[in-house]
């Protein structure tokens, strides 16, 4: 099986797991569909009718806040019957109990799981063993993905740049970790963006980080030069304690985004973050907060982007 | 006592250096002859293997048998039989069943198991240390006497080095086989992919060629400094095969093998997250797999073993890191072979070689050759019969083979043990 498992026979979204395999007519009919949402949230009446009558499950296996309530907006915005589940698990749960989560949600007549998990390849292994006619989206697995993030990402620089092709974009901080940059660097790509490069410490950068596409950098003050998109990541504390990072303010004085600093890059370069930040260790209060900033559009772009994948994913899928 | 007569057949039987068409003569469990009939031989049955080869019978460097502890994956005796179906007639047992063999009991109901499952070539390797746990030395020689046939602390790396390097003086006090499966603990960092392009793009844990090799050069420093005798088991990198055909260059006697799988796969096998390639060590790139090739041809690695770990359905059924590693490979692991020798990489001796003759060196056990005298471990095999992996010719319990439904090339048709037939292809 390969990363097809993504489209049906007619070539259309059936899940969305990954930016990996999809291509970009299909990324830019996501941001297209995204573009034609954007108003419904501006409505007194919020809602289309798209998704009535569909029951979407959100599975979250890891805590998250925002990544959930876009989902469970964008759901209801589509109409469709949203439940939204916390399912703690521990490092021990095998995937057996997934797996039987999986199956008992099913028999409850479902039409789509967006799942949210830990492990890397969980959404992969969801939608290898759920019922036919279930849809699922990934909202992060593991280090792997994080695709709707990405989209929403590429929406938001859409709408400012108009353009991919000339676009030159950094992105910062604990790539190694990053499921988020995974999925960007691999939309920018798709999309044709100029360069998409990387600049962190070795410690955060995977092996092979160049067979992702992209350009490396091991200093902020050389990596933002001739940059129009800066990509911020959150750096999590437990960093600092498995001996990747010496402290903090170390970090934040080689790779803190500060005005200064954000003036190497482009005159016109925005700065986006996918949240939650820490301010004073990745970005400084005046940047996340300042003009060039991005960060609260992106937060609403993800009900649109969102609500995009969902209506893609759960089109009519042939005649049964 | 049986006499048997193979007739026919293409003997190949690399440690006589024995390669042409005749006939192999059994009696009372050995070999009698592989020229002449015997005087006053009398057979009473003959098996006809024209147009097939007749090899001495396979001696496994690395099995699971799941049993004690874990039957629910696989048991003696579906494991046996498939075992005598891939024409394997010796098999190491890996220390860590459970409980983990580092008691004589546990050597001794081992061995009740295999005699129960008529099967009796079933040799434990005996734990290095306690519950594996690398804090205390096992009782190695109380192990030694119950037929264990070397040590090892299999999957467990022992973080120690000086608790290393007193089992290692231990073990060559009684002139015990280390068999050492290379891997740092902390640079392994509880991965389950190799660390290169595969890895990161589909954000795995991964684990470096370096958790390997580094490893690998410590042993091998304890060695020249403990004289234990030392074997590398399922080597995996480039550059453990730089480093042990450089340390055998400077007069360090140590051999290693390879598992089956890792001279056909790579990491690019594994996309996207399918468990049937989840394998400790990982797959690694394909130039690993091209060395570890040339490494075989020239000696370096002088074995392959089957690495065979079955599973149950619900081990591999998860997403990939969470899945458990290993593949059930003992089935297909002549018809591998010969895929080597059709790919040119070994030649067909070489093949039978790395199975028979130079496992039964490195445990220096009296068979994996046809001559006279020897047990008469044999086995027969179509090198041109083509067979589907699926549920009617599949014997294991384990069905955890990323060759599940594909065709391969070879297959065993009979299979003696000690003179006894385990093996008969219907």
């Amino acid at each position: 099986m390969t990363d097809n498992l993504q489209l049906n026979a007619e070539g259309k979204l059936k899940h969305f797991l990954t930016i990996e395999g999809l291509s970009k007519p299909l990324l830019t009919e996501i941001l297209d569909t995204a573009e034609s949402f954007v108003g419904v949230s501006d409505h007194q009446i919020k809602k289309v009718p798209l998704l009535r009558g569909k029951t979407i499950v959100n599975l979250f296996f890891e805590n998250s806040t925002r990544t959930r309530t876009t989902f469970e907006l964008a759901a209801k915005r589509l109409s469709a019957d949203v439940l939204s589940m916390s399912i703690a698990t521990s490092s021990t749960s095998k995937g057996e109990s997934l797996l039987d989560t999986i199956r008992n949600l099913e028999s409850m007549f479902v039409d789509m799981f967006v799942v949210r998990h830990a492990i890397s390849g969980a959404a992969h292994f969801i939608a290898q063993h759920t019922a036919p006619h279930i849809s699922v989206i990934n909202a992060g697995d593991g280090q792997h993905a994080h695709p709707t993030q990405a989209m929403l990402d590429m929406f938001t620089i859409r709408q400012i740049k108009k353009d991919f092709a000339p676009l030159r974009v950094a992105i910062i901080g604990d790539i190694l970790h990053s499921r988020v940059a995974r999925s960007q660097i691999q939309a920018l790509n798709t999309l044709g963006a100029a360069e998409v490069r990387v600049i962190a410490p070795k410690t955060l950068l995977p092996a092979y980080v160049e067979t992702l596409g992209v350009t490396v950098s091991h200093s902020l003050s050389e990596g933002l030069q001739d940059i129009d998109v800066v990509i911020m990541l959150r750096l999590q504390k437990e960093r600092m304690t498995s001996a990747l990072l010496p402290s903090e303010s170390e970090y934040f004085k080689c790779f803190g985004l500060t005005e200064g600093k954000l003036k190497i890059a482009k005159p016109d370069a925005i700065v986006m973050h996918p949240g939650p930040i820490n301010r004073g260790v990745e970005i400084e209060s005046k940047v996340a907060d300042g003009p060039q900033s991005v960060i609260l559009k992106q937060v609403s772009n993800g009900i649109a982007v969102r609500m995009a994948i969902m209506s893609m994913a759960m089109q009519p899928q042939g005649a049964f | 006592m049986r006499h048997i007569h193979i007739k026919q057949g293409r003997i190949i039987d690399p440690a006589n250096d024995i390669d042409r068409i005749g006939s192999i003569y059994i009696s009372d469990g050995k070999i009698a002859s592989v020229t002449e009939a015997p005087a006053g031989f009398n057979a009473d049955t003959v098996i006809d293997a024209s147009n097939q080869i007749v090899c001495p019978g396979f001696i496994d460097l690395s099995v699971r048998l799941r049993e004690p502890g874990q039957s629910r994956k696989a048991t003696f005796k579906s494991e046996t039989q498939a075992a005598a179906s891939a024409g394997v007639t010796t098999m190491c047992l890996q220390p860590d069943t459970k409980p983990v063999i580092d008691t004589p009991a546990v050597a001794e109901l081992i061995k009740e198991l295999a005699q129960k499952a008529n099967y009796p070539q079933v040799y434990p390797i005996a734990a290095l240390t306690q519950k594996l746990e690398g804090n205390e030395l096992s009782s190695m020689l109380a192990l030694k006497e119950t037929g264990c046939i070397a040590v090892s602390n299999a999957n467990q790396p022992i973080r120690n080095l000086l608790i290393l390097r007193r089992a290692m003086e231990y073990a060559a006090s009684h002139d015990l086989l280390l068999i050492f499966r290379p891997n740092d603990y902390w640079l392994g960092n509880n991965g389950c992919a190799h660390e290169g392009a595969v890895a990161t793009r589909y954000g795995l844990p991964s684990i470096p060629d370096a958790a390997e090799t580094i490893a690998l050069d410590q042993c091998l420093e304890l060695a020249e400094l403990t004289r234990c005798r030392v074997h590398f088991g399922q080597i995996s990198c480039k550059r453990s095969v730089i480093k042990i055909h450089q340390a055998n260059k400077y007069g360090l006697a140590v051999s290693a093998d390879v598992a089956i799988h890792q001279l056909h796969l790579t990491e690019n096998d594994i996309r996207p997250f399918d468990s049937a390639y989840h394998v400790l060590p990982p797959l690694r790139t394909e130039a690993d797999k091209q060395y570890l090739r040339q490494g075989l041809a020239s000696g370096t690695i002088s074995s392959i073993c089957s690495d065979h770990q079955p599973h149950d359905i619900d081990a591999k059924l998860g997403a990939f890191p969470e899945t458990e590693p290993g593949i059930s490979s003992l089935e297909t692991l002549l018809p591998l072979m010969l895929k080597l020798v059709s790919q040119h990489a070994i030649t067909l001796a070489q093949g039978i070689a790395a199975l028979s003759e130079q496992p039964a060196r490195i445990l220096k056990l009296p068979s994996g050759a046809l001559t006279p005298g020897f047990p008469a471990d044999v086995c027969v095999f179509d090198p041109e019969l083509s067979w589907q992996v699926n549920a009617e010719n599949w014997r294991s319990k384990g069905t955890n083979t990323p060759y599940w439904h594909r065709t391969l090339k070879g297959r065993v048709t009979h299979t003696l043990q000690a003179g006894k037939p385990i093996f008969c292809l219907q």
